[in-house]
């Protein structure tokens, strides 16, 4: 299978031409296959918004190459199919939405791209379908919620018809309560549509979600693997400054203690269980 | 005496109109002098609404509230000083920054309290220390500094005031692990230290019942519980009908019992968890 | 709360004027204004003044909020009618040293004052019934001809957009700005010009921070989605002239003759 998105010996320096350049990616080797789900963890500052931002060519490498289906993101003439194809959404739900109307926003990146008007208003009913925010097509943005904002941020996006959404830490700023629909919104969109997901978080209960977990510290890629074999490495983890889930981190302790406890628990089912065998065994 | 109370504490807004709306409805409350206090709801549940009362930066509809016993509306041109012992740090905190100099600005608060320079000066260095800011940070630009350490230079800025009580509204919003769990850190120390009341909003059961000795409850508009930690969160079953939960840890063990396993269900962290399995299965001893 | 400030003031309807082509409603709108200037008697004035009220009822607007817009004019009526009233000279009717009032002046005063009063309710008629996005949208369609003399007419429609997305956001922040500076004894209510313009440093400069903070995500968030200007667009929404647009000329029109005859045939009454 061709990668969606790739990654190979990625540099990235801020600054470059200047004498303060910082280096904040080291030789970082990544890629992403159609209708996956990847989650990016790392600490503020570790560099995982610098990744995503040289996959629809908002960051162009200093050093190594960046592919979008096969294009190379420094080609410019390829610069809007690039971004056609890799929708992002930020962390901030209010700073991205242009428009006075839910649904003229949804319809900003198609009358961009200069999509007839039928199909734009086919396309973006449909989009708002998606993420469950139709009935609110003729609202003001600063009457929803931050959910639904960020809601709207993501059928804007997906209404250009994107292979792959990469999203920046797109809960960071939301209520569990938005968070929830948020990250349900995204699941289905990787189940039901396959579209391709690269979510960068800082919280360990998402990632848990994803089929596939790369952990990012000072600029490298530190781990890339199923999330049960991400957060069985409890220690690594914590001394990047990142969460466990305590289920997790439970079942760590104890088979530090000495307790047969079984390999890759991620979720609190998976925890009662192997206790209780624990417990009904003494 | 309680440090703060209410009495029947109701707000409405948009009074007179057909969006006449509750935001808080008959609230009654006695905190107490040096409780550190976790505050929990929904986004609308009224929590925001009830601690700007506590400061007076919003004025209740109807009922009242009381700092030390005295009630804080009695009289109107005091309520500044209201605001310089109920210190109130708001969520994202690092945006109300404004001086040139992270100085300039913790001292902002205990300037307008009319102090003399050498108490102000006394004042921010130690607000300063509390939060973890080394000296030299002091005359940089507040501008410069990483999002976690302007958020420590704008708690800094309210701590400086010497508050009784300090409010702080989700301040760990948008920060990563690390930056959450230093910021919490520091908060728990100051308040070791200085034995004052907090108030800590949260949308986080992990962290309520890591530093938190009491749960206060919001929902929809009024008080749904107020009790201790282990009281509060061993009601599992109606925190989880008012969508609220409680940390993953402890929804284990009550799913443990619920299974007919002999234990209990008051934990709230892994240590604890470890522990008490550990004990159950006669390793008590092999526990550090 | 600053929060409660209505933006616009759309007056949300399905009625004949809200379903007007916003493009025939600025158009007519300046005719209006144009018919109550070049108007000179008393039987244009009822003319014109009742097909304002007739619309204002197919519009369902209630009377408080016509009254509403022409609350701020008040004191602009006062002071070009005191203007009027003293100094057009004209058959003396009241003398007292050098003041005097002519007939000429009063009639003046009273046609200028309608005349402000019925503009004013007049354009507020184009708000109350036309959204902020339509308007901005109708405008950028309306000055499209002068893209030829290199006018920026998309930029400046798009800046019209973001300002109306954008003012609600600021106020909200704006109040929690102050409501943070409050907590920390910033002093917003008393003290003298000088002092309150001070104690408003701490307000304004973390709001243009956060303005400009707020620019520069939606910049990025706006090329993520594939803008370039205007070069290329197409809109979702299309406008379409329809027969409802066909009869409003025809009524703006005939009214327009009427004033014109009347000014003919009319002209000494009054």
């Amino acid at each position: 299978m061709e990668e969606l998105l790739k990654a190979e010996h990625l540099d990235f320096v801020y600054n470059e031409d200047q004498q303060d350049g910082k280096q904040v990616l080291f030789d970082v080797n990544l890629s992403v296959s159609p209708g996956e789900f990847v989650a990016v963890l790392g600490h503020n500052g570790s560099g995982k918004s610098t990744i995503a931002k040289h996959f629809n060519a908002i960051l162009l490498p200093s050093g190594g190459t960046v592919y979008v289906k096969g294009i190379d993101t420094k080609i410019e003439e390829k610069l809007f199919e690039i971004r056609q194809n890799v929708g992002m959404v930020f962390q901030n739900p209010d700073n991205q939405l242009v428009a006075t109307v839910v649904e003229e926003d949804v319809a900003f990146a198609l009358e961009n791209l200069g999509v007839p008007s039928d199909e734009i208003r086919r396309r973006v009913d449909e989009a708002l379908k998606t993420v469950g925010m139709y009935d609110y097509r003729e609202h003001a943005p600063h009457q929803l919620s931050g959910g639904q904002k960020q809601r709207i941020a993501i059928a804007g996006v997906i209404a250009m018809r994107p292979d792959c959404i990469v999203m920046d830490e797109p809960t960071a700023m939301l209520d569990p309560k938005g968070r929830r629909e948020v990250l349900q919104t995204i699941q289905k969109l990787n189940r039901s549509s396959h579209t391709t997901v690269v979510l960068i978080t800082h919280f360990m209960d998402e990632a848990v979600q994803a089929g596939r977990v790369v952990v990012v510290d000072d600029g490298k890629i530190l781990l890339d693997a199923p999330p049960k074999e991400v957060f069985s490495k409890v220690e690594l983890l914590k001394s990047v400054g990142l969460d466990v889930p305590q289920a997790a981190e439970l079942a760590f302790e104890l088979k530090q203690s000495g307790i047969p406890m079984p390999d890759g628990i991620l979720t609190e089912e998976e925890c009662v269980a192997a206790l209780e065998k624990l417990l009904k065994e003494k | 005496m309680p440090v703060i109370k209410t009495e029947h504490l109701t707000h409405l807004y948009s009074v007179g109109t057909p969006f006449e709306k509750a935001a808080i409805q008959d609230v009654n409350l006695e905190i107490s002098q040096g409780e550190f206090v976790g505050v929990i709801g929904h986004t609308g549940s009224g929590k925001s609404t009830l601690i700007q009362h506590f400061n007076g930066l919003l004025k209740p509809t109807a009922g009242k509230i009381f700092l030390d016993g005295k009630d804080i509306w009695e009289n109107k041109s005091e309520i500044r000083a209201v605001r310089f012992h109920v210190g109130l740090v708001f969520q994202y905190p690092e945006y109300q920054l404004f001086e040139e100099t992270v100085y300039k600005d913790i001292s902002f608060g205990p300037k307008n309290m009319g102090l003399k320079e050498d108490e102000i000066d006394a004042r921010v260095r130690e607000a300063a220390a509390l939060v973890g800011l080394k000296p030299e940070v002091l005359e940089k630009s507040p501008f410069e500094l990483s999002g976690g350490q302007k958020r420590r230079v704008a708690i800094a800025g309210v701590i400086a005031m010497e508050p009784k009580v300090l409010i702080l509204d989700e301040p760990t919003a948008g920060l990563d692990p690390r930056g959450r769990d230093m910021i919490l850190g520091e908060i728990q120390q100051y308040h070791q230290e200085k034995k004052n009341t907090i108030l800590l909003v949260s949308h986080s059961m992990e962290d309520i019942a890591k530093y938190a000795t009491k749960v206060l409850v919001m929902n929809q508009a009024q008080v749904y519980a107020y009790d201790t930690v282990e009281a509060v969160f061993s009601r599992v079953e109606e925190l989880r009908a008012l969508g609220l939960g409680v940390p993953q840890i402890t929804r284990v063990f009550y799913q443990l019992k619920q299974d007919g396993m002999n234990i209990e269900t008051n934990v709230y962290s892994v240590k604890r968890a470890k522990q008490l399995i550990l004990e159950k299965l006669g390793k008590g001893g092999d526990a550090q | 709360m600053i929060t409660d400030i209505t933006i616009g003031q759309y007056f949300p309807g399905k009625s004949f004027i809200h379903r007007l082509d916003p493009r025939i409603k600025i158009i007519l709108t300046i005719v209006y204004i144009v018919i109550l200037f070049i108007n000179q008697g008393v039987f244009g004035f009822v003319l014109s003044i009742g097909l304002l009220a007739v619309m204002y009822l197919i519009a369902g607007i209630p009377i408080r909020m016509i009254l509403k817009s022409l609350k701020p004019v008040i004191p602009l009526i006062i002071f070009t009618s005191v203007l009027n009233i003293f100094f057009i000279g004209g058959t003396v009717i009241w003398q007292w040293g050098i003041i005097t009032i002519s007939w000429e002046g009063i009639r003046l005063a009273v046609f200028m004052s309608i005349r402000i009063l019925a503009l004013i309710a007049g354009s507020s008629l184009l708000t109350y019934t036309t959204s902020p996005i339509a308007l901005t949208d109708a405008i950028e369609r309306l000055l499209k001809p002068l893209k030829y003399v290199k006018f920026p007419v998309h930029e400046l429609a798009m800046m019209m957009t973001i300002a109306l997305r954008f003012i609600p956001t600021l106020l909200e922040e704006t109040d929690k700005i102050m409501s943070a500076q409050k907590a920390r004894g910033a002093d917003l209510e008393s003290g003298g010009l000088i002092r309150r313009a001070k104690a408003l440093i701490p307000i304004l400069i973390p709001l243009f921070i956060s303005a400009i903070r707020r620019a520069e995500e939606l910049a990025l968030a706006m090329e993520c989605r594939c803008y370039r200007g205007g070069e290329g667009r197409t809109r979702m929404k299309q406008l379409h002239l329809g027969g409802r647009d066909a009869v409003a000329v025809g009524v703006m029109a005939a009214c327009l003759a009427g004033v014109i005859l009347m000014n003919l045939f009319l002209p000494t009454v009054l």
